[in-house]
């Protein structure tokens, strides 16, 4: 019988299967639960040419405001991009030289949700009516417009909780929460930055927000000690 | 004329938020509003991120840095709150659950249409945010906004020139000069500060006022 172990002992294998051009959906709201190590890990291997899709477009020169110095991201998805101090996206986007979808941050989850639920798309009442819905199908359910929003998955999601079990089980801490739970869902591969790895059963199973099955590998903060050697 | 200052813009709101209301706030200005709501109410604070229950701001020693509201700033969680993921939140918006929504501006219209997350400049980059799903889930819609611009032009029109955040969305309008409802018939004044007059109000106004009932 197998031993099912998801840790990845490096931050550096855990991204070094991420190829040009991926899909890499990225959790995180501001910086509150995001897995700023992975993304790190992804600045170093290098991938380029990739979408990323997250709420935010990063500040400063931290967390995915590196990707976008690095010149890795060719497009950007997301509910809000211009933040005080995302000078590296605005810099970009000045220059014509990245691409923004911009999703309004509700229809951006329900999108993620989608397809991680193997459905097609959602009808959502937001936007109907204006720009953002400009050349989408839309629909009038019991006399209220709708717009037909398509799903959005990704190759990778790079997410972050507070506490995984070795099967993958995550529970997160506070407000950290925002796009994880949904984007874990959403990829093909899951990775999950995590403070701590405990074995199977330690984790109350009432109190399990992401289920394993989504999970592919977690990686603790700590890996990044092996990278180093 | 009686112009409020943003204190007292935000005061006035809050004096129409009920006991046991669940509320978002925008970001800037109607943020403001739940430091003016009196203590003896119960106001369950929703924040986009994932938060029902948002309390008021740590002491520096007891910041959390995943728990911020949806202007980024830290904040507490009541006795009583809880956590939630992005979809679940969301939910909770376009589901119509919260009673309230409040937020800022840049345009409305006199059938309601709100214009708040971008303007026609194109080299500026957007960002919508959550506005478009509070718009059309929250149960009442509250604008808080100054009725004129900087260069004192009305932001009360017939139509709004501005992309809209969304159509004939916005319920009431909490301006320095006026309480302003929207009604089938049109923009009914509510409430004028001090001695501010229906005409004083309306040459601020582009699209027409109808007097208080």
């Amino acid at each position: 019988m197998i031993v099912m172990n998801k840790t990845c002992e490096s931050l550096r294998a855990a991204v070094a299967d991420i190829a040009d051009g991926s899909v890499v959906m990225i959790g995180g709201f501001g910086n509150s639960g995001i897995p700023l190590q992975l993304i790190e890990a992804l600045r170093q291997h290098g991938a380029r040419d990739l979408t990323i899709i997250s709420n935010n477009a990063g500040v400063a020169e931290i967390g995915i405001a590196s990707l976008l110095k690095a010149g890795q991201v060719r497009k950007i998805v997301c509910s809000f991009p211009r933040s005080s101090g995302s000078i590296w996206f605005e810099r970009l986007y000045e220059a014509g030289d990245i691409e923004l979808e911009l999703v309004p941050q509700g229809t951006l989850g329900e999108r993620i949700r989608a397809a991680g639920a193997g459905l097609g798309g959602v009808y959502t009442p937001t936007g109907y009516g204006t720009r953002l819905a400009e050349g989408k199908e839309t629909k009038v359910i019991n006399g209220k417009g709708f717009v037909l929003e398509t799903a959005l998955p990704a190759d990778v999601a790079l997410i972050k909780a507070h506490r995984a079990d070795v099967w993958g089980n995550l529970i997160y801490n506070t407000a950290g929460r925002n796009f994880n739970p949904i984007m874990a869902t959403a990829a093909t591969t899951t990775i999950a930055e995590v403070s701590d790895v405990v074995s199977a059963g330690e984790l109350d199973p009432e109190c399990i927000v992401t289920p394993g099955i989504f999970v592919d590998r977690v990686v603790t903060q700590e890996a990044s000690r092996h990278d180093a050697a | 004329m009686m112009r409020l200052n943003s204190d007292e813009m935000a005061r006035r709101v809050a004096q129409d938020i009920p006991d046991g209301a669940y509320v978002n706030l925008g970001i800037g200005m109607p943020t403001s509003v739940a430091n003016h709501v009196s203590d003896d109410r119960l106001v369950i604070y929703h924040s986009e991120n994932g938060i029902l229950g948002v309390g008021p701001a740590p002491a520096p020693d007891q910041v959390d840095p995943d728990l911020i509201n949806a202007g980024k700033q830290y904040v507490t969680l009541l006795q009583g709150g809880c956590y939630f993921d992005n979809a679940e939140s969301f939910a909770m918006m376009r589901g119509g659950h919260l009673d309230i929504a409040v937020l800022g501006a840049f345009q409305v219209s006199e059938r309601g249409d709100l214009a708040n997350w971008a303007t026609n400049d194109d080299t500026f980059p957007p960002a919508v945010g959550g506005a478009m799903d509070l718009a059309v889930g929250a149960k009442q819609l509250f604008v808080l906004m100054r009725h004129t611009t900087k260069a004192n032009e009305p932001k009360i029109l017939n139509q709004c020139h501005y992309p809209l955040t969304g159509a004939g969305v916005v319920k009431r309008i909490y301006t320095d000069l006026a309480v302003i409802d929207v009604t089938e018939e049109g923009l009914r004044v509510r409430e004028l500060y001090g001695d501010n007059t229906l005409a004083d109000v309306q040459a601020l106004t582009e699209a027409r006022l109808l007097p208080p009932l």
